[in-house]
C-alpha cells in the first residue's frame, strides 16, 4: 500500500481519539495533530515494524506572529526503509509555551531541541539539558521570533564575566 | 574547582558534571580536571568549544559549546528575498560554498515551482561534486595535519586549488562563488572550464593515489586513528550522525541515492561504506568518496546536454544583464523581482541535498510574498557535533583533536 494512505490509516487506528489534520502538498505528507499527543505518536512511527522512522532530521518551530496558537513546532523525519519523508506539525500557544520533548525517543531531538528553545522560548517538557544552544545563557530575548527586531535590542548582549 | 565555579556559567558546570561516565574508581574526585578547550584552539576548526571532564588524560566527559559564530542567518533570510540569500548561503559552509548554493536553489525552486533545464541541472551537479571533492581533500589535509602528518594537508590543498581555479573560470571567484540562479546558473559553462575539469580529473586519481600511499603506509598515522571514535550504527542513526561519517558506520544512505534530486539517477555511481565507524574508516571513505565524484564528473562530462541554462519562467526567473538594458520587458521583470521577489504561493517545503558534510536542507515556510516567512537551515555539521560527546568519552586527549578532525564540523554550518 501507498504510504501515504498507510500512515495516516495505521496511526488513525492505533490513536483513535486523536485528530489528524492531514495534508500533502508537493509531495511531501504532513500530519498535524494535538501537541499532548507529540510522544506517543512519535515513538509509535519510530518503532512500528513496517514503518521505522529512525533518524531525526530536523526539528524547528514557526512562529506566525498573530495567529491564535502563535507557534508550530515541526517535525521532520525520514524512514531511511522507505525513503520516506514525514513532517509532523502541533501547536504551542504563547501562553502555555511547553511541548513534550521527543529526545526520549531519538536522542539527535536533543540539540535540535535546545536551538528552538533557544530561538523560540518553546520549553521542552522532560528535556534532559535545556539549555541556550547559541545565544548566552543571560541573553533574555528570542531572537527568531518575529516581534524581535532584526537590528537586535542595544544592550541586550551582556558582555562576559570578567 | 571554586575558581571554576565562578568563572563558568553554572549551567555549563552543571551539565558537565552531570553528563554520563562509564568509569569508575575510587578517588576519582582527587584526579579529575576540567579543561576548556577552544574556541581558540587550531585543532576544533574554527570556533567549536569543548569543556572536557578529565581523568589524568581521559576523558569522562564532554559538552560541546556552540554559537560563537552565530550569525543569525535564518533571521536575515525572514528579511531578503529569496534571490539576495543566495550570497549568504556560501558563508555557511564555507568549505564547499558550490554545494549550498545548489541546495538554496533547489529548495526556493521547488517552492516556487520552477524547474530549470537539463544543461542547468547537470552543471549543478558538475560543481555540487567539485565541491565534495574539495571538501574532502580539506578534510583529509587537516585530519592528517591534526594527527601530525604535515605534508597531506599541503598536497590536498594543491588539488584543491585546481579546483578553485575551475571556479574562478566559471564565475569569477575562488570563494564564496554564489554561482547558481533561481531557475538555472549564473552564466553557461565555458568550454574553457569544462575542458580544465576534464583535465582536472584526469590527473586527480593519480595524485589522490600519492595521497593513500604516504597516509596508509604511514604507521604512526595508522595507529593514531585506528579504533579511536568508534561508534556503532544504531547508535549513529539515533544521535543523527550524517554523510559521510554515518556511511563510515556502515548504512548505506545517501540523499543522492535514496532521495535523487538534479540528474542523479541518469549517473551510475557507488555509495562507499565501511563498518568500522571509527576515524581510520572516516578517512578511508572521504578517498573513496573523491574517487566516486571524479567518475560522476566524468559521466557529467559525457552526458552534459546542449541547450539554456535559465529556465524560461520570465516572472520568476532574473533576466540575463544584457537584455535588461536593451528590452522594455526584461527591464519590467528585472525590476519588479528585484523590488517586490519571486512570491512563490503559500506553503511550505523541506528540500535536502546531500552536501559534502552530509544532510544539507532547507525548510521554507511561504506566505506567499517576496520573502521567506520562515527558513530552517538544516545543517550537518550541527549534527554530527552533537555525537561528539558520544565518540570522544573513553579515549585520550591526544585523540579528541583526531575525532574532531575525523568528523569535519564547520562551524560556519554549525553555528549558522
Amino acid at each position: 500500500m501507498d504510504l501515504k494512505t498507510l500512515i495516516p490509516q495505521k496511526l488513525k487506528e492505533k490513536f483513535p481519539a486523536v485528530e489528524f489534520e492531514i495534508s500533502d502538498y508537493k509531495d511531501e505528507l504532513t500530519l498535524k495533530f494535538d501537541k499532548k499527543n507529540i510522544v506517543e505518536i512519535c515513538s509509535f512511527l519510530k518503532s512500528d515494524n513496517e514503518l521505522e522512522f529512525k533518524l531525526c532530521s530536523d526539528i524547528t518551530a514557526v512562529d506566525w506572529a498573530t495567529r491564535k496558537n502563535r507557534f508550530t513546532v515541526v517535525y521532520n523525519i525520514f524512514s531511511m526503509k522507505h525513503n520516506f519523508r514525514l513532517r509532523l506539525k502541533a501547536d504551542v500557544d504563547e501562553a502555555d509555551c511547553k511541548i513534550d520533548s521527543v529526545s526520549s525517543v531519538w536522542r539527535a531531538a536533543n540539540w535540535q531541541e535546545r536551538e528552538t528553545y533557544d530561538m523560540y522560548g518553546i520549553k521542552f517538557n522532560n528535556h534532559p539539558d535545556l539549555r541556550r544552544m547559541y545565544m548566552p545563557e543571560e541573553f533574555e530575548y528570542h531572537p527568531l521570533r518575529k516581534d524581535f527586531p532584526l537590528m537586535g535590542i542595544p544592550g541586550s548582549l551582556p558582555l562576559p564575566k570578567k | 574547582m571554586e575558581q571554576l565555579e565562578k568563572e563558568t556559567d553554572p549551567k555549563i558546570l552543571q551539565a558537565l558534571l552531570a553528563s554520563r561516565n562509564d568509569y569508575t574508581i575510587e578517588d576519582a574526585l582527587e584526579n579529575e580536571m576540567i579543561l576548556n578547550m577552544g574556541p581558540q584552539h587550531p585543532a576544533t576548526h574554527g570556533v567549536l568549544r569543548l569543556l572536557l571532564r578529565l581523568d589524568g588524560e581521559r576523558i569522562i566527559g564532554c559538552v560541546p559549546e556552540l554559537g560563537y559564530l552565530h550569525r543569525g542567518y535564518e533571521k536575515m533570510a525572514e528579511n531578503m528575498s529569496y534571490y539576495e540569500y543566495i550570497p549568504h548561503t556560501d558563508r555557511l559552509d564555507y568549505i564547499s560554498p558550490m554545494a549550498n548554493n545548489v541546495a538554496w536553489v533547489l529548495a526556493v525552486e521547488k517552492l516556487a515551482g520552477i524547474e530549470a533545464p537539463k544543461r542547468a541541472q547537470y552543471i549543478r551537479m558538475m560543481i555540487a561534486e567539485l565541491a565534495r571533492i574539495a571538501s574532502h581533500l580539506v578534510a583529509i589535509g587537516a585530519f592528517a595535519m591534526d594527527v601530525g602528518a604535515l605534508t597531506v594537508f599541503l598536497w590536498t590543498l594543491r588539488e584543491r586549488e585546481k579546483i578553485l581555479d575551475i571556479w574562478d573560470i566559471l564565475c569569477g571567484a575562488r570563494f564564496t562563488n554564489s554561482y547558481t540562479r533561481i531557475g538555472g546558473v549564473a552564466n553557461d559553462a565555458q568550454p574553457e572550464a569544462l575542458a580544465k575539469t576534464k583535465w582536472f580529473i584526469d590527473q586527480f586519481e593519480p595524485y589522490l593515489s600519492e595521497v593513500e600511499q604516504l597516509l596508509n603506509t604511514n604507521r604512526i598515522f595508522i595507529e593514531r586513528i585506528d579504533g579511536v571514535g568508534a561508534i556503532s550504527k544504531e547508535d549513529a542513526i539515533d544521535l543523527g550522525f550524517c554523510g559521510p561519517n554515518l556511511r563510515a558506520c556502515g548504512v548505506e544512505f545517501d540523499l543522492r541515492r535514496n532521495a535523487p534530486y538534479l540528474c542523479y539517477d541518469e549517473i551510475d555511481f557507488k555509495i562507499p561504506t565501511y563498518t568500522e565507524g571509527d576515524c581510520l574508516a572516516r578517512y578511508f571513505l572521504r578517498i573513496d568518496e573523491c574517487r566516486e565524484s571524479a567518475k560522476i564528473v566524468t559521466q557529467i562530462l559525457e552526458k552534459m546536454p546542449q541547450g539554456p541554462v535559465h529556465a524560461d519562467m520570465p516572472k520568476k526567473v532574473l533576466p540575463q544583464k544584457d537584455e535588461v538594458y536593451s528590452k522594455m520587458e526584461e527591464l519590467i521583470h528585472d525590476f519588479m523581482i528585484v523590488n517586490f521577489g519571486i512570491n512563490p504561493p503559500v506553503g511550505e517545503i523541506y528540500h535536502a541535498i546531500e552536501g559534502s558534510k552530509g544532510e544539507l536542507g532547507f525548510y521554507l515556510v511561504s506566505k506567499g510574498d517576496g520573502k521567506p516567512w520562515k527558513c530552517k537551515i538544516r545543517s550537518p555539521s550541527f549534527n554530527n557535533i552533537q555525537c561528539l560527546p558520544k565518540l570522544v568519552i573513553g579515549h585520550l586527549i591526544s585523540d579528541v583533536v583526531a575525532i574532531i578532525g575525523s568528523i569535519d564540523p564547520i562551524m560556519g554550518e554549525a553555528d549558522k
